[in-house]
């Protein structure tokens, strides 16, 4: 069928304009020559230059150091925040879900600028904690986000049920409630945890004192002229993420729930 | 007992007033202050900043920024919306894997992701390099405003793809044959039941689109080689560069400002397509 | 039936946002008594079973639980369990971790807990089914799980909300005699909540018929269907013909344009009152043999019997009996003193 040679047409090119440049950075990955035109011969040595730059293996350290520590205190505060929002009165409820919206729906800019401001006035020197607290502010959103429509979803009785057969209320929050919302919290959680890995924005004008994280150190170096070992990167990346979506396909094996 | 487990959510909202309503508030301060920022006492109320948007120079980087990010989000729905038609209308077990191969850039960085295009794009980049070799005439889209979009609707394209296609993967199958039956061409049964149904899909889409989209900072420096500046860029300068905290906060104000009145014009034409939708068909 | 008062409810009320949905209620609650709470939808019955368990706080009353005041027991120190209206079981854990939930915080030593789990498996006809999963269960499953979590913490008194309410009829019915017989078994008092006039009338051994807020009738089953207190109890429960009347006198009492011997007395000369006769006590004979005569104007069969409607005067009595008699047809209606229910008109009872 015509229709049929059309469409397979068009996703082609357009996977090819998907995935061109990626394969461009992984062709050239092995690429002796430093020159991203010409073809020097085959090399591995990128990969190693590239765990062997202080600048790269510090970002990566401190990317990874600032995605685990804000997803998790984001999941933490979010999540205990989350039951509190769904017991709350209408109004607060709507108040506060306004509020928490608007570093969601705000430019990452905006938001990134107006920390900066607080920051500053607050005579806090910019680096790793500010850093890190911008971090945790960008992701409890997301975090409570997930977390409400599973609260919603469980039985309204569910903790009284609880409380109904002797547990104290904490008693009931962790073996009940916790337990009952725990996809979401996962969700939240890994949300957290990948967006902060990818941020840029909001840690560029949040950050100082030599504190830098992945795409920052991008940043400058494409700004600089690039290094080769930034191709052995991606490549490395790319087939992290491969591998990840993979499993997470093979376990869901539903395609929606890969959305972020 | 239920009443109690709500102040669990006070410690947060003590933490909103810090982290996201004091901070917009300073913004929204300093956009309505003039003087040196590290002395206090020194802040007077003035509209200056305000006004420099009539110097011609900031009014074009504005209307730019406006430009760049309308047409990235045209052409984003141009080429999303088939992919997305295509995906929902392949086989239930291909459309997860199709779906995932066109998520798996998206889970790159982006700042790798523009940057690899800086590799393709620039003079002696790879795209020139394969033209040398084959004869043909170089191209100099980089630095440039071509570049630009195009890094724009490579990285943004998915956004625009995926709440397309999750409309559209929800459209009853038995609506599209009870058309069919009912004497409808392929043409008609998009236009009339298709299109209408996609809208909600359609207007996420561009606003997922267009937001990121008119704020960049990073796109426009990466690809547009300095030259060709955004209202992003701009805010980004003045706090790191210039250090006119007053002006750069009348920026953000403004570009708020404009991305909350264009986000509730396209919840008009949402709610209007749920209301008067049939009228308009 | 000299049994011990378990639970007292003194005045107790409770209003939201200044509307008041249980108001000013008393009621004594005996142990072993099976009880039902009984009205129509928005009665405030859930509200009432929801203060005694501790979920609500009355905003005036009191609430004793063997003589001493509860009011502000927190519900995970009263020794009163409640089988949800929709189960709320906990869907993280399988069947046993649900039942033993109680016990593991008691701290219950495991070999005995194993124990008491299994009889109450045994007991709702479980089982086997310790590792399901509750999602997997049937409704009635999860409904039988809901009572034995509860059970096996050897309350003094089980609240149950609407508990059959989810259930198709047939599961109803058999899950009716199924609790009727476990609250035999373990002797505890049951307080039950129903809308369903039927199944509070086969359960109970009392019932407590609520409109608005306020209790209308407390009896026996059998006291609230022969003896209704007022219009709306008879309204309620069953099918009723009820006409306005005259009470002349003790034991005679006017209604229908004549006069009728009852078997009811105290009210004072020429009052007002409310007549309530049932379908089934109305028998059907030839116009002449009777009291009243009237028209047929409709009948449906319903089974075991006929459902008439018989226009007499300006009132359509609804008589159900086996004798069909065609629309259209002249009969006689007939009814003894021992079956008029002469009740007090209150206007505040009024649907
Ligand atoms: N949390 C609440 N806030 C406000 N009004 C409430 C609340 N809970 C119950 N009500 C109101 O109180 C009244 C009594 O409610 P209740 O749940 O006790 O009725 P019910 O007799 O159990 O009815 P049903 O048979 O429908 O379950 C209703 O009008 C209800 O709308
Ligand atoms: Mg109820």
């Amino acid at each position: 069928m015509v229709g049929k040679i059309i469409k397979r047409t068009y996703m082609g090119l357009i996977f090819l304009f998907l995935y061109m440049p990626i394969l461009v950075l992984i062709v050239f990955s092995f690429n002796e020559s430093k020159s991203r035109g010409h073809w020097g011969g085959f090399t591995l040595k990128w990969y190693g230059e590239l765990f062997r730059d202080p600048d790269i293996t510090k970002a990566l350290y401190y990317t990874f150091l600032v995605a685990f520590l804000s997803s998790l205190i984001a999941t933490v505060i979010g999540t205990i925040s989350a039951i509190g929002i769904h017991n709350m009165g209408l109004l607060g409820k709507k108040v506060i879900l306004n509020v928490n919206y608007l570093p969601v729906l705000n430019p990452d800019i905006v938001t990134g600028v107006a920390l900066m401001t607080l920051f500053i006035s607050m005579n806090m020197r910019l680096g790793f904690t500010t850093m890190l607290i911008s971090h945790v502010v960008f992701n409890i959103p997301y975090v409570i986000l997930s977390v409400l429509p599973k609260l919603r979803q469980m039985n309204r009785h569910m903790a009284e049920a609880a409380l109904d057969l002797g547990a104290t209320p904490f008693y009931a929050m962790r073996k009940v409630i916790i337990p009952e919302i725990m996809p979401g919290v996962i969700t939240g959680a890994l949300m957290a945890f990948t967006l902060s890995v990818d941020d840029f924005v909001i840690s560029f004008f949040n950050t100082g004192s030599g504190v830098t994280n992945l795409s920052i150190i991008i940043f400058s170096m494409a700004r600089r002229g690039i290094k080769p070992s930034i191709n052995a990167l991606s490549t490395l990346m790319l087939i992290t993420v491969v591998i990840l979506l993979l499993i997470i396909n093979k376990r869901s094996t539903k395609g929606d729930e890969l959305i972020p | 007992m239920k009443n109690k487990s709500k102040y669990l959510a006070y410690p947060y909202v003590i933490w909103m007033a810090i982290f996201i309503v004091i901070p917009l508030v300073l913004v929204l301060y300093y956009s309505f202050t003039s003087g040196n920022i590290h002395d206090p006492g020194s802040l007077k109320f003035s509209v200056e900043s305000y006004g420099k948007f009539f110097d011609s120079l900031y009014l074009n980087i504005i209307i730019k920024s406006f430009w760049l990010a309308f047409l990235s989000t045209v052409l984003c729905l141009l080429f999303g919306y088939p992919v997305a038609f295509i995906i929902s209308r392949a086989k239930m077990k291909h459309r997860g894997l199709l779906l995932l191969f066109f998520l798996v850039p998206i889970w790159m960085n982006f700042l790798l992701r523009t940057y690899a295009w800086m590799a393709i794009l620039s003079p002696n980049g790879f795209l020139n390099r394969v033209l040398e070799m084959i004869g043909l005439p170089t191209l100099a889209i980089m630095p440039g405003q071509k570049a630009v979009v195009l890094g724009m609707v490579y990285n943004f394209l998915p956004f625009m793809v995926l709440p397309i296609y999750t409309v559209l993967a929800k459209i009853d199958k038995n609506v599209l044959e009870a058309a069919m039956d009912l004497g409808a061409n392929g043409l008609i049964t998009f236009v009339r039941v298709i299109l209408p149904q996609t809208i909600p899909g359609i207007v996420s889409g561009v606003t997922m689109v267009f937001m990121p989209a008119v704020s960049t900072f990073v796109i426009s420096r990466l690809l547009g080689g300095g030259k060709e500046l955004l209202i992003g860029n701009l805010i980004e300068q003045q706090f790191t560069v210039h250090r006119d905290w007053h002006f750069g906060s009348a920026l953000s104000i403004i570009l708020m400002v404009m991305i909350l009145i264009s986000m509730a014009v396209m919840s008009k034409v949402d709610a209007g397509n749920e209301q008067g939708g049939a009228a308009l068909w | 039936m000299l049994r011990r008062n378990i639970i007292e409810l003194r005045n107790l009320t409770k209003s939201y946002n200044d509307t008041v949905v249980v108001d000013a209620i008393n009621l004594l609650i005996r142990e072993n008594e099976f009880i039902t709470l009984l009205g129509p939808s928005g009665c405030g019955k859930t509200t009432t079973l929801r203060m005694i368990g501790g979920f609500e706080d009355p905003n005036d009353g009191d609430i004793f639980f063997e003589g001493t005041r509860i009011n502000n027991v927190p519900p995970y120190k009263r020794n009163i369990n409640t089988v949800f209206q929709k189960y709320a079981l906990f869907t993280h854990m399988n069947v046993y971790e649900n039942i033993a939930f109680g016990l593991r915080i008691k701290k219950v030593p495991n070999d005995e807990m194993k124990k008491r789990v299994q009889r109450m498996l045994k007991l709702v006809d479980l089982e086997g089914f310790e590792k399901r999963h509750v999602d997997s269960l049937s409704g009635g499953q999860q409904q039988r799980v809901a009572i034995a979590r509860a059970l096996v913490n050897e309350p003094k008194v089980l609240l149950l909300d609407e508990p059959l309410g989810a259930l198709d009829l047939k599961l109803r019915k058999e899950m009716q005699i199924e609790l009727m017989d476990m609250q035999k078994n373990v002797g505890i008092t049951f307080i039950y909540v129903t809308h369903d006039q039927e199944e509070a009338l086969t359960m109970s051994d009392t019932v407590v018929v609520m409109n608005n807020g306020v209790i209308q009738q407390v009896g026996s089953p059998v006291d609230i269907y022969n003896e209704p207190e007022n219009r709306f109890v008879a309204d309620f429960i069953g099918e009723s013909n009820i006409l306005e009347g005259i009470m002349h006198e003790d034991f005679l009492v006017s209604f229908s344009g004549r006069k009728f011997r009852c078997v009811d007395k105290g009210f004072s000369k020429d009052e007002p009152v409310d007549v309530v006769i049932r379908p089934e006590d109305i028998d059907v004979t030839s116009p002449e043999d009777a009291d009243l005569q009237g028209v047929v104007s409709s009948v449906v069969f319903k089974g075991v019997h006929y459902e008439m409607l018989v226009e007499s005067g300006d009132f359509e009595y609804m008589i159900q009996s086996t004798d069909m008699q065609p629309v259209g047809a002249g009969i006689g209606l007939k009814f003894g003193p021992e079956d008029i229910h002469v009740m007090k008109r209150g206007s505040d009872n009024e649907k």
